[in-house]
């Protein structure tokens, strides 16, 4: 039925609204069972095993209490648990996904471990990188961002930050806490520390 | 196969900032969105199958000791790419209000009662032709306040996620003809009215099925072209 039309376009987005957790980020208060939690980890994966921590405000400086975020990245070897990615097969139980709702002051973690490099369409090498999406309510669409590392020399050479103004590059990038595998990114979805958000 | 995702889809989603939708203005961004090429990491997308799903989780009504209170209803479609090519192997996640139009989460606290018997939450994996199906109950249109005696149409969000990590859609489903539409700035978000109409499922008599429930048909349309030379340019 159906199967030969034709769609005349997209579906249009719509916000997550206010009352996604019980749905979408239970974690344990509602009565309905979590698809994702907020860690990649398991236990074959290899890799430098981190955690990415931060805050998420809007345009006032107020912290965001009912965003969510979701993750996806590639092994430390830089292969995505995906038949897409034709080049090798990646860890065997790693999915490279993860999902997490921010608390009543915004705080939003997620354990993981640090990606590999990824090629970009020319074949150039791109620094580790997480694909990072934004949704919440207020958010008609989700906004897609990059979450790159602070201790990796190839972020200079990266051909997706190049495209970002050198003064807004630090919005992307996780800061490592000194002497611990920890890396720390707010987000700001408005205003003069504006996260950059890519149009893809 | 191998799926392109042009930019120029997009443009049936709403603007980020939308000023009628008053928790907008201060979530949007101020500062343009920089285009950038697809690479790996935005072509590639994560894998869940039925490992994801447990029996039953596509029946809303039938998660507690009793029977929800409302109007049960069928709602089943198929996800779809852009050129009408079912999405096989699609993770979809419903949640919704119940049929007082109350919903379960601790923030909402309208004067409306719970149902012991409604969660409210869902999910399901599409089929190999990309066809999904969930029984629920009819969810209740419920004020709020953006704006005096708003209120937002009947609607069940839904969540998918497709071929790649731009294939993501979370969304809602609207119900036939309801007379909230022209009042409501969520909605009205979609500048496009055939994009709205996307959002807007059909009655489907032919599924409903008799003494048991009302059908309604919803068919979710994700980014992704067949990339063929000839779409290519």
């Amino acid at each position: 039925m159906q199967d030969s039309v034709k769609p005349d376009g997209i579906t249009p987005s719509q916000t997550v609204g206010p009352f996604f957790k019980y749905g979408l980020t239970p974690t344990g208060e509602y009565a309905w069972n979590d698809a994702f939690t907020n860690s990649t980890l398991t236990p074959d994966v290899t890799g430098d095993r981190v955690r990415i921590e931060g805050r998420v405000f809007d345009g006032d400086g107020v912290a965001v209490p009912d965003c969510m975020l979701e993750i996806w990245q590639a092994d430390a070897q830089g292969r995505f648990a995906d038949p897409q990615d034709k080049r090798a097969l990646p860890n065997a139980s790693f999915r490279g996904f993860a999902r997490c709702g921010t608390d009543k002051d915004g705080n939003y973690s997620f354990d993981t471990i640090k990606p590999g490099v990824v090629p970009d369409p020319d074949g150039k090498p791109q620094a580790p990188h997480i694909v990072l999406a934004v949704f919440g309510r207020g958010m008609l669409r989700h906004l897609y961002t990059r979450i790159y590392f602070s201790d990796e020399a190839g972020n200079a050479a990266d051909p997706v930050l190049a495209l970002v103004p050198a003064e807004r590059r630090a919005t992307l990038t996780a800061v490592r806490e000194a002497g611990k595998p920890v890396y720390r990114l707010d987000l700001h979805l408005q205003g003069d520390d504006e996260t950059v958000f890519f149009d893809m | 196969m191998t799926f392109i995702y042009p930019v120029d889809s997009n443009k049936a989603h709403p603007l980020p900032l939308s000023p009628d939708y008053k928790s907008s203005i201060k979530r949007a961004p101020n500062k343009p969105l920089i285009p950038m090429r697809h690479t790996l990491s935005e072509l590639t997308g994560p894998v869940y199958g039925h490992e994801t799903v447990r029996e039953g989780d596509n029946d809303l009504t039938t998660q507690h000791s009793g029977e929800p209170i409302g109007e049960r209803i069928i709602v089943h479609g198929h996800v779809r790419d852009e050129d009408g090519r079912g999405v096989p192997n699609s993770l979809v996640e419903i949640w919704q209000a119940n049929s007082c139009g109350r919903y379960v989460h601790v923030r909402d606290q309208h004067p409306a009662p719970l149902d012991p018997n409604f969660t409210g939450a869902g999910r399901t994996v599409s089929d190999a032709a990309g066809y999904y199906r969930f029984v629920t109950i009819k969810p209740g249109a419920y004020p709020w306040g953006n704006h005096h005696n708003a209120w937002r149409p009947a609607h069940i969000h839904l969540s998918v996620f497709g071929h790649s990590f731009v294939t993501r859609l979370v969304t809602q489903m609207y119900f036939p003809a309801d007379p909230l539409f022209p009042f409501d700035p969520i909605f009205n978000s979609v500048p496009d009215e055939k994009a709205r109409a996307r959002m807007v499922s059909s009655f489907d008599l032919e599924n409903t099925q008799p003494e048991w429930a009302l059908c309604y048909r919803f068919d979710i349309v994700l980014r992704g072209k067949n990339a063929t030379p000839m779409e290519n340019h």
